[in-house]
């Protein structure tokens, strides 16, 4: 299953694109509470948000951001059918990629 | 006739009163909504299905901003999936449950005469995977949690609507024993449920503002802040067992299934809004 | 200067260049890479890590940026915040965490189809103000605000 979700809506010209995304953002100073071990650094570092293939917001975060982390954007423009495609990458080296259309 | 007399009379009637008194749930409901209509005259009772978040607007803001993309959402998802999956013998979940499981949480927890005792949902959709020899899932959290949130979702809108049989006594008592253990005090602090959420609702415990418990069952099963997952309300009634230093009991036990068979009819006319978020 | 900028913000969050490491295959183990994390996440504070990013730029305060953040988080793990700003052609904005371990926590580059719109979930490790940087046409601005993380009694 897809880690990605994206949710779109045209107010007025604009569109709002809102994001959520299943991810642990572990920043690495947690402890498992059953074991008492550290539990290792494990968080999406980059986001990138293309708009029919042309980059239009590039992210670099880290493990800072909460779990499950959630984004929104506004697009100066956008019509039903033009394809949002969201990517991250992770500190382990871990990616995904959806794509959605403008409804 | 000596005051000494009279005290003691009291006292014996007082012992006595409990079993005389018939219990009456719905004269139980009412004189709770009348208790929180004076407490909090601005409210509506569909208003408490919202918690906390209906009397403390901070919180509320906080709240609001992070339903704008739940994070219940793909949990919804993964619920709706299992839900959807056959048993290996062909059969589903839809064959157990009246309506198909589609928009049934307001039924539950019900009374079931056969087994003799109150039935959660999470129970029920047990019982149907053992009947169908699938092993049965771990309660709290996990996929017994996902499936929930699907059909809690369904489920929006309809009003809390259990039913204690008239014609069956055992499930009045175990109503009781839910109220019993509602109000009983508990652990090393001597609190019981009622002391915050009915003594002191709206008032802070520490920091933190204490919820009705008008709106208490209308929500789950709850993406809390503090899991960063999905949970249920037996989960969370240890969560407050813990702080409270009182002891700690099994998921779906008689107790804990008891007292939710209380708090639900306590919270019926209420219209289901679940799956949420919370701290 | 913003190409710097750029380059010591991929530094600063430790994971870029940690990256170009793994495609060596210079980390083998968890340990090793534990070790690594820990070495470049050191505690820094705000002031250090705005002097790493923006040098001696100057950062002016602006009304023109508003900070959207609860007065009180309800648990420090997951805080929303939104940034709006009127300032004209904004192509960039970086939220700070004043007493976070590592203050910087995320940045956005926008394009110019792009509104100074971005809102978002963080972590905060205690009550503190959240900053939010926005260059807006080569120029920096900022706005603050200060968040109360409680624990609680009851929430745990």
């Amino acid at each position: 299953m897809a880690s990605i979700k994206i949710r779109t809506k045209r107010l007025e010209g604009k569109t709002q694109i809102r994001i959520l995304i299943a991810h642990p953002m572990e920043h690495g100073r947690n402890k498992d509470k059953q074991t008492g071990q550290l539990i290792p650094a494990h968080f999406i570092k980059e986001l990138t948000v293309k708009h029919n293939d042309t980059l239009i917001i590039n992210s670099d975060m880290g493990g800072s951001v909460a779990k499950d982390p959630y984004f929104a954007f506004m697009l100066n423009g956008g019509i039903e059918g033009d394809k949002i495609t969201v990517s991250w990458a992770d500190s382990l080296g871990k990616t995904d990629t959806v794509d959605a259309k403008i409804t | 006739m000596s005051l000494r007399y009279h005290a003691i009379c009291l006292i014996l009637l007082s012992l006595c009163l409990p079993n005389l008194v018939i219990a009456d749930p719905a004269r139980d409901r009412l004189e709770t909504q009348r208790f929180f209509k004076r407490l909090f005259p601005q409210l509506q009772l569909q208003d408490y299905a919202e918690g906390v978040y209906a009397i403390d607007p901070i919180a509320r803001d906080s709240w609001l901003a992070i339903e704008e993309f739940p994070p219940y959402e793909p949990a919804l998802e993964a619920g709706e999936k299992l839900f959807k999956q056959p048993f290996k013998d062909g059969h589903s979940y839809a064959d157990c449950l009246p309506n198909q499981g589609i928009a049934i949480t307001q039924l539950y927890p019900l009374w079931d005469a056969i087994k003799g005792e109150v039935v959660t949902l999470e129970k029920a959709l047990n019982d149907c995977r053992i009947l169908h020899k699938e092993a049965p899932l771990p309660y709290q959290k996990g996929a017994i949690a996902n499936i929930l949130a699907y059909m809690a979702y369904n489920s929006r809108g309809k009003k809390i609507n259990i039913q204690i049989p008239a014609d069956d006594p055992r499930a009045l008592a175990a109503y009781e024993q839910g109220k019993a253990f509602y109000y009983a005090r508990r652990g090393q602090l001597n609190f019981s449920c009622a002391s915050c959420h009915n003594q002191n609702a709206g008032k802070k415990i520490r920091s933190e503002v204490l919820s009705p418990v008008l709106g208490h069952t209308s929500h789950w099963p709850v993406y809390r802040l503090f899991w960063g997952e999905m949970g249920t309300l037996h989960r969370r009634f240890n969560d407050c067992f813990e702080l409270l230093r009182m002891p700690l009991l099994p998921a779906q036990s008689f107790e804990l299934s008891n007292l939710e068979y209380f708090l639900s009819i306590m919270n019926n006319g209420i219209a289901l809004n679940g799956p949420s978020t919370r701290k | 200067m913003p190409s710097n900028r750029r380059t010591f913000i991929k530094q600063s969050l430790v994971a870029g260049a940690y990256a170009s490491l793994i495609s060596n295959g210079l980390f083998k183990s968890t340990k090793t890479q534990a070790a690594w994390i820990a070495e470049n996440f050191s505690p820094a504070t705000l002031t250090d890590t705005l002097q790493k990013i923006y040098r001696n730029a100057e950062i002016i305060d602006s009304e023109a940026i508003a900070l959207k953040l609860p007065r009180v988080a309800e648990n420090g793990a997951v805080v929303p915040v939104t940034v709006t700003s009127s300032l004209p052609n904004v192509n960039e904005i970086t939220l700070f965490v004043a007493k976070n371990p590592t203050p910087l926590s995320i940045s956005f580059k926008l394009s110019p189809v792009m509104d100074a719109f971005v809102s978002t979930r963080i972590k905060m490790a205690e009550t503190c103000n959240v900053i939010a940087v926005v260059n807006s046409e080569g120029k920096l601005y900022k706005a603050r605000k200060e968040v109360t993380v409680t624990i609680g009694g009851c929430g745990g």
